[in-house]
């Protein structure tokens, strides 16, 4: 189906792709994995034409193409969906699929809205997907919206779809959804590129893999002849050891005393306790209120009722501010549009947070912030150019570490991590856990929300399964399981565990 | 990768400086008294209005605001100083009431923009129009003269200091103060954190509130600074002192780089901004060109500046 053969590509003198080769069978679901920084987006946009390439072959069908748009990819058959869904959420679903070719009287420009709101309605049932076609866009969940991606894709009649990380954004649920439709349509015959880092994904829904490294192919594999293990290796070209380091941490007293917090519509009756040193998980569906607790905890957006007790004593935190006066620092579920600001340096971007120490009356100490920058960089390994390289050019992992640099600068004594490691990849992943254990061994009390179900049971001494805004289970380590957290996250009840 | 930023990002920050050597270059050349040191200082006076209230629209526009109402503020302190003075009031005590009032307009303008939450375009549209409203109430819609004959209030418009006018140093003092808060204050990096990314900012723990009314606070007290300035200079305060201010004060900041949606830019494009628009008002005057015209050309160049930026920065 694709055949490319010995591309590479360089940007000013630097090779971001040496003689790569990658192949595509009709009806195969492939995966595509690498590091950040590998060299995989890169290889769909010369795919796609986004980018030319410096040399090597492109076929599609056997015959050499040189695409110079993603319109004559598009022509061809090949069709993209970014992971940033290209949805505009306030004009209809029909209007949404049919942006860029819409259906007129002739050349009127008139638009045929009732007929295209019947193909809509057709190509979405067809996708097993029941919704008023003229409804806005913005009234469907993440994952409906991909398959209105999807739905447009095949509008076009694209025969390959790249689809860049279309999980991230989607609950367990949706996610069994989009696959469902994947093997659906690979049985019809469309075949997908499917990029991501989430290795039980691959494992579950592809058939073959090929990993990049450092802008060079390492290899590709039958999925049903590789394992976990080998994969990682062939991503990061070493050992990786165990997937979640060890943690030798003291449980100290109760740090973090919520009782009965509650906000309306978001969540309810929230009761819980973090103590020092200890990692609590929250886990839940997307919805499930988690992130609305962390806010208020932060006193980002705060609770109608319930209380708060730091260290025994009833406390009011009324904004961030007073959160981070108390010790409590904040990673936030996305580090793009909350954590960072990306027109700044790395080095701005740690400062943020730590005014106070690296300024007297208000005047910045340049030594003093650079002293900070260097000895974050050097705790995290944060990999930058320098302390003047802006934070957007960075890698997500990396960011994710200035993220965390911001608020170790602080000394927490409570940390919140919201998806700490979503978008990022395996190397950096296992150095993010790293940093919490090492955090969580000198006795700072971690809260980390994960929708990764292996990363919450490898990392946390207990979890709180939050369902439709309340805590459905408080489960200790023993007695965390995969099938345990998704029964309550899903919102079955008490009896029904017991009975298993 | 380092290099290359930092040289797109130098080449970004000079491209205002050679704009302006281009311009003083053309009217040098099309009328060689362009450049006599009289007509220089006379530029460089006629700058100084515009400059001050520019510094401020240039922190407001770094945290990602607007301030249409500096020319009407700049209209109403001038008025109130004015109207205090000519009842006898002690002239620095006069003065100092404008600026208290100039920071105090503009602290009403923060107040609604960051508590308030609107948009800074409608908050200070509207407030325009109400400090003027308030001018014109204020001074019955006529000029107020008879200020006396007080030397400090004299010389701030009309003196010279080392045979340089008094408001260029005024201009000048400011820019260095300025300038430093910009760069060396934790105030001033909170100023760029508030346009870069305020939910960012916000979850950083700055109060970005406190921010925002400060930054309108400035730019009031410094259109008010501007405002005795011109009272002093005209000896009078006019109700319709500043009209179109606003739009001049813009023009220099985004003429210097400063990015509309805030969190990039540095007051030194701003200051080179006020002189292009500044040489561009005296040197088109003195060749020749009808007001009329002046208008067309001024607009072309602003134009023409911000295009090129576009280029550079794509």
């Amino acid at each position: 189906m694709i055949k490319m053969t010995n591309i590479s590509k360089s940007f000013n003198g630097n090779q971001v792709l040496k003689n790569v080769q990658f192949s595509l069978e009709p009806g195969e679901i492939h995966a595509l994995m690498g590091e950040n920084g590998a060299g995989k987006s890169t290889l769909m946009k010369i795919l796609t034409g986004i980018y030319s390439r410096d040399s090597g072959t492109v076929e599609v069908k056997g015959k050499e193409v040189h695409f110079t748009s993603p319109k004559q990819a598009e022509e061809a058959g090949i069709a993209v969906i970014h992971q940033e869904l290209n949805i505009l959420p306030h004009l209809s679903i029909t209007d949404n699929m049919f942006l860029g070719n819409e259906e007129t009287f002739g050349r009127t420009g008139i638009i045929r809205t009732k007929t295209m709101e019947q193909k809509t309605k057709k190509a979405l049932l067809d996708l097993g997907l029941d919704i008023d076609p003229a409804a806005p866009a913005s009234s469907l969940s993440v994952g409906q919206q991909q398959i209105v991606e999807i739905a447009k894709a095949l509008a076009v009649e694209a025969e390959v779809i790249v689809m860049d990380e279309p999980t991230a954004a989607l609950t367990d649920r949706e996610i069994d959804t989009l696959f469902a439709t994947i093997r659906e349509l690979q049985a019809r015959g469309v075949s997908f590129i499917y990029i991501s880092h989430r290795m039980e994904e691959i494992f579950s829904l592809c058939d073959r893999i090929t990993i990049l490294r450092d802008g060079e192919y390492v290899g590709d594999k039958r999925i049903s002849e590789t394992s976990f293990e080998e994969i990682v290796q062939m991503m990061v070209g070493r050992e990786l050891g165990e997937r979640f380091p060890q943690r030798n941490a003291a449980i100290g007293d109760v740090k973090l005393a919520v009782k009965g917090l509650s906000r309306k519509d978001c969540f309810e009756d929230v009761s819980f306790e973090i103590r020092r040193g200890e990692v609590l998980s929250i886990a839940g569906l997307m919805g499930a209120g988690r992130t609305e607790v962390a806010q208020s905890l932060f006193g980002y957006k705060k609770a109608d009722s319930g209380t708060v007790e730091f260290d025994g004593r009833i406390v009011k935190i009324k904004n961030p501010k007073q959160a981070k006066e108390l010790g409590i620092g904040y990673i936030t579920e996305d580090r793009k549009s909350e954590g960072l600001i990306v027109d700044f340096t790395v080095e701005e971007n740690v400062s943020l947070t730590n005014f106070s120490a690296i300024s007297k009356n208000g005047l910045i100490s340049k030594t003093k912030e650079r002293s900070l920058y260097d000895s974050m960089v050097k705790r995290l390994g944060i990999r930058t150019s320098g302390p003047q390289q802006t934070a957007k050019s960075l890698s997500g992992g990396n960011q994710q570490k200035v993220v965390i640099a911001k608020w170790l600068g602080i000394e927490p004594e409570l940390l919140i991590l919201d998806e700490p490691t979503r978008g990022v990849d395996v190397g950096a992943k296992k150095e993010i856990y790293s940093i919490i254990n090492s955090l969580a061994e000198r006795g700072v009390a971690i809260l980390m929300i994960s929708s990764e179900l292996p990363e919450v049971i490898g990392m946390a001494d207990r979890v709180l399964v939050m369902h439709e805004g309340k805590v459905a289970a408080d489960l200790p380590k023993a007695e965390m399981t995969q099938e345990r957290i998704m029964h309550f996250a899903a919102g079955g009840g008490n009896h029904e565990v017991k009975e298993q | 990768m380092k290099l290359k930023n930092s040289n797109q990002s130098l080449l970004q920050k000079i491209g205002p400086f050679i704009g302006l050597i281009v311009i003083v270059l053309i009217f040098s050349i099309l009328e060689p008294g362009f450049l006599s040191v009289n007509n220089l200082l006379n530029v460089l006076r006629q700058v100084s209005f515009n400059a001050l209230i520019a510094f401020g629209m240039t922190f407001v526009i770094l945290t990602g605001g607007i301030d249409l109402s500096v020319g009407s503020i700049l209209a109403l302190t001038g008025a109130v100083s004015a109207g205090l003075m000519a009842s006898g009031i002690d002239p620095i005590l006069a003065m100092l009431a404008g600026l208290l009032l100039g920071a105090i307009l503009g602290a009403v303008n923060g107040v609604i923009i960051a508590k308030g939450k609107v948009a800074p375009f409608i908050a200070t549209l509207a407030t325009m129009t109400i400090y003027r409203g308030l001018t014109l109430v204020y001074t019955e819609g006529r000029p107020i003269s008879g200020l006396g004959d007080n030397v400090a209030f004299q010389m701030l418009g009309k003196g010279y200091f080392l045979g340089i006018p008094i408001p260029v140093v005024t201009m000048l003092i400011s820019f260095g103060i300025l300038y430093f808060i910009l760069k060396k204050t934790t105030f001033g990096r909170r100023v760029y954190a508030v346009g870069g990314n305020e939910e960012a900012s916000i979850l950083s723990g700055i109060n970005t509130d406190r921010i925002k009314i400060y930054v309108y606070s400035l730019t009031g007290l410094l259109s008010a600074l501007a405002a005795l300035m011109l009272t002093s200079r005209l000896n009078s305060a006019q109700p319709t002192a500043g009209e179109m201010f606003e739009l001049d004060a813009i023009a220099a900041v985004v003429l210097g780089g400063t990015s509309l949606t805030g969190g990039r830019g540095w007051i030194v494009g701003t200051l080179i901004g006020a002189l292009i628009i500044g040489v561009l008002n005296n040197g088109l005057n003195i060749i020749g060109v009808t007001s009329f015209f002046q208008q067309v050309v001024k607009g072309a160049v602003i134009l023409l500046a911000v295009l090129l930026d576009r280029k550079k920065t794509a």
